[in-house]
């Protein structure tokens, strides 16, 4: 289910995860309701920039920068594949 | 705001106006006249050391009922007529709660008509990072919550060019707002002036429920008689949870929610963003930032090392080490003392007092008590380490680099501390377990903690080892012995993850699991912080685990004392009648009363009934008297066995190996073989005997059921191991 509905592309949109260490894109949505709703409150919030900052020396979890908040979340890469983002 | 003499002589001008519902909504409802201020706040948002701050000290950790949740409180003297108590919630990022641990906070704070109902909420902000912060803020504010907003970080947030218009933002939001610096204790005294006021409801709502939802808000509304529409609409989330509705009122909801086709994870996704659609406009109004071309922080930079794939974990296990050390080494200085003083007092009433109860004071009671005190050292200083890891933000990296490796086993990056600490003990291990919020992991890392071999199993390992490993060199370096122990240790480790893996099959629970966690920058620990999570940690341990610990020992000293009957006099006159025939030393008489009393007490009598169920493991009744009295502390082996092979009290370890060499069999041979010592030694990895690891996991899990079923778990696996091996090596 969507939060944000927006012209679904499911084959090839991106995801959080597809980023490169250092590249940054946009939140457009929030793939998994419960995960959501986590996500959202640690202030994922569709619009926002995100930045793939660190992997783990075994490639799980991930460190993600949000927004210009300087605000760094850590997460397990099956969590981080619920974010997609804008084209 | 009112003025100050309003408040302090609260209960007179409640009283005049008791009519009013508002007032009496002020109405100080502790018995004691003390106002009840709730502290909430984001996790790292410096809510414990306001809390800190404000109560020093004077701080008491209790339960919360039904959960596993510390309710950490504190009175906070105000003004020097005003006290407060400050209950500390547990972090939490929303009202929504997510975890067993942030369902406290709605508890609490749902319910107007319970006596715990605080006065107002104090809610601490990071003002570095305040739109994630205020989330929490509005959503308090539209329970109606009186609250005063303590806008901390204030400096972080100047360093990071983000300016805050405190005199709009205080405007903007209806609520007094305190800047401060709680690590400094900047702005606390300012805080606490405006918290010795009577505060009224915000005057600000943030979000308005949908119209299509308000119907059945309403009607939740007037069943329950509740204050306001938000309220109503929390009921509706979170019916389900809330523990002080009656089934019937949760089947009245459900019904309601059913009718009205209530959809709660769309609603409140699309609530938390309609709440940061309005948080923006007011930042937008009251913060500007001014970015700074700043280079790259300082804590990214430091991460590229202390994350880094190899670098990372050799730091890490340079952490370990120096953990060990401390826990290992340093300790043991203050453990003598303890151990010593302890003895010390023993001997200073033994010597001037006599009787059965002084026996049972010295040699129950106190030898209980010095049990306790003993592990004083040892979990003050690994939760220093713990505690400097965390403030200074280390621990998420650790936890960051262990995650993955640690998830293959039903654990979390976050049971690598437990697991690694339980080699020196598992009783601090087990209670450093507490930073893992999933309940699950929590249950699977306290469980096979005790697996880990802890430093009262080395007495047994290097007796037992010495006696049948032979002392020489395989390849020319590595010593037998030193294979062996290094054997008996990773025996526990593997035990241990292996049994975390049947735990994570077996354990099937619908909390969801999240690694998700903010990522602190690095800082400088805050020393008072540290000291107080010590002497936080002692007390818990020396109250609540150390009841349990005394009570046991007494038990214990019971059954060695006494037997059935006269048994034990008849035991001591027969050893006097003989001793002189056989030209006994006074010493060696002594021992040998000792020896044929313990006998015949009832642990022996415990020790002879056990025999049949021991006898496949290789072990006789004498065995059998030091696996119960190992049960007290393993380290006791050592101890019961001297006592009971006869040898003095102060006999070193090599007296007693000869001892062990010397028993011999029915048929007249050595009975330790190798396939006895080892079957023993085994048995030692696995057995769950240690009183003061049960105690602290009932006080950790609040109940029964996990002491119990890891007693005969890791009994019932040391048996079948024991088993295996004395039948294999036979």
């Amino acid at each position: 289910m969507l939060i944000r509905p927006k012209s679904p592309k499911p084959a090839e949109q991106r995801r959080v995860t597809d980023l490169r260490l250092g590249e940054t894109g946009t939140i457009c949505c929030l793939k998994d309701p419960e995960m959501a709703l986590k996500l959202l409150e640690m202030g994922c919030i569709p619009g926002t920039q995100v930045r793939l900052n660190s992997r783990a020396p075994l490639g799980c979890p991930i460190t993600l920068v949000l927004g210009d908040d300087d605000y760094t979340l850590s997460l397990r890469v099956s969590e981080a594949a619920t974010i997609f983002l804008k084209d | 705001m009112a003025g100050g003499e309003i408040t302090i002589d609260r209960t007179a001008s409640a009283a005049s106006a008791a009519a009013l519902e508002a007032v009496a909504a002020h109405l100080p409802r502790n018995p004691k006249g003390l106002t009840r201020i709730a502290l909430v706040g984001n996790p790292n948002s410096g809510k414990s050391s306001l809390f800190n701050q404000l109560t020093g000290l004077n701080q008491k950790v209790g339960n919360f009922p039904g959960v596993t949740v510390d309710r950490k409180t504190g009175v906070s003297q105000l003004t020097p007529q005003h006290r407060a108590e400050i209950i500390d919630l547990p972090g939490t990022y929303s009202l929504y709660p997510k975890s067993l641990d942030e369902k406290v906070i709605t508890d609490l704070l749902y319910d107007r008509t319970s006596e715990q109902y605080p006065d107002f909420v104090v809610v601490t902000a990071d003002a570095s990072n305040l739109r994630r912060n205020l989330l929490l803020f509005t959503q308090l504010a539209d329970l109606g919550l009186p609250a005063v907003l303590a806008l901390n970080m204030m400096d972080v947030a100047e360093q990071h060019g983000v300016h805050i218009d405190v005199a709009q933002l205080q405007q903007e939001l209806g609520v007094p707002i305190i800047p401060m610096n709680a690590r400094k204790g900047i702005g606390v005294a300012a805080l606490k002036i405006v918290i010795a006021q009577t505060l009224d409801a915000p005057s600000v709502s943030f979000y308005t429920p949908s119209d299509e939802m308000l119907p059945m808000i309403r009607q939740i509304r007037y069943y329950f008689n509740l204050h306001n529409d938000y309220l109503a609409l929390h009921y509706a989330h979170q019916f389900r949870h809330i523990s002080f509705l009656s089934a019937d009122d949760r089947a009245y909801i459900q019904e309601l929610t059913e009718q009205y086709d209530f959809q709660p994870t769309p609603r409140q996704a699309q609530e938390t963003i309609d709440r940061y659609a309005r948080i923006n406009e007011i930042l937008l109004n009251t913060v500007a930032v001014t970015r700074t071309e700043r280079n790259e922080p300082y804590s990214n930079r430091l991460d590229r090392v202390l994350t880094h794939k190899v670098w990372g974990y050799l730091i890490f296990f340079g952490v370990l080490f120096m953990l060990f050390q401390a826990v290992f080494a340093w300790a043991s200085y203050p453990m003598e003392l303890i151990d010593e003083g302890v003895a010390w007092i023993n001997k200073l009433i033994q010597t001037n007092f006599h009787g059965p109860l002084i026996n049972l004071l010295t040699e129950g009671v106190l030898a209980g008590l010095g049990g306790v005190l003993i592990f004083i050292p040892q979990i003050a200083l690994l939760f220093a380490f713990i505690a400097v890891l965390e403030e200074t933000g280390y621990m998420a990296r650790v936890t960051f680099m262990m995650d993955r490796i640690m998830r293959k086993f039903g654990l979390n990056g976050k049971s690598v501390v437990p697991l690694i600490s339980g080699v020196a003990c598992a009783v601090p291990a087990i209670m450093s377990a507490r930073t893992i919020e999933n309940w699950k992991d929590r249950i699977i890392t306290i469980f096979v903690t005790p697996l880990m071999s802890c430093s009262a199993r080395i007495p047994v390992y290097t007796v037992l080892i010495a006696l049948v490993v032979p002392d020489q060199k395989v390849l020319g370096f590595f010593n037998l012995q030193g294979i062996a122990l290094m054997g008996l240790y990773l025996l526990g480790f593997f035990a241990a993850i292996f049994s975390a893996l049947a735990l994570k099959i077996l354990l099937r629970r619908k909390e969801r699991s999240y690694f998700i966690m903010e990522f602190p920058v690095y800082r400088w620990p805050r020393w008072k912080n540290v000291g107080i999570t010590i002497i936080e940690k002692v007390k818990t341990f020396v109250f609540q685990a150390g009841k349990v610990i005394v009570a046991i020992s007494v038990i214990l000293w019971v059954l060695a004392s006494y037997g059935p009957g006269n048994a034990l006099e008849q035991a001591e006159a027969q050893v006097r009648a003989t001793a002189t025939q056989q030209h006994l030393t006074p010493e060696e008489t002594d021992n040998r009363i000792a020896s044929e009393k313990l006998e015949n007490s009832y642990a022996g009598l415990f020790g002879r009934t056990l025999e049949p169920a021991i006898r496949p493991l290789g072990f006789d009744w004498k065995v059998g008297i030091a696996l119960i009295t190992s049960f007290a502390a393993r380290e006791v082996f050592v101890g019961t066995i001297s006592t009971i092979y006869s040898v003095g009290q102060d006999a070193d370890m090599r007296t007693v190996q000869q001892k062990l060499a010397a028993e011999k069999d029915d048929q007249g041979q050595p009975f330790f073989t190798p396939a006895r010592a080892f079957s023993l030694l085994v048995f030692y990895v696995f057995a769950m005997q240690c009183m003061s690891t049960l105690a602290v996991v009932y006080r950790e899990t609040k109940g029964w059921k996990w002491p119990i079923l890891q007693l005969l778990y890791m009994t019932g696996l040391a048996y079948v191991a024991s088993l295996t091996v004395y039948q294999l090596m036979k």
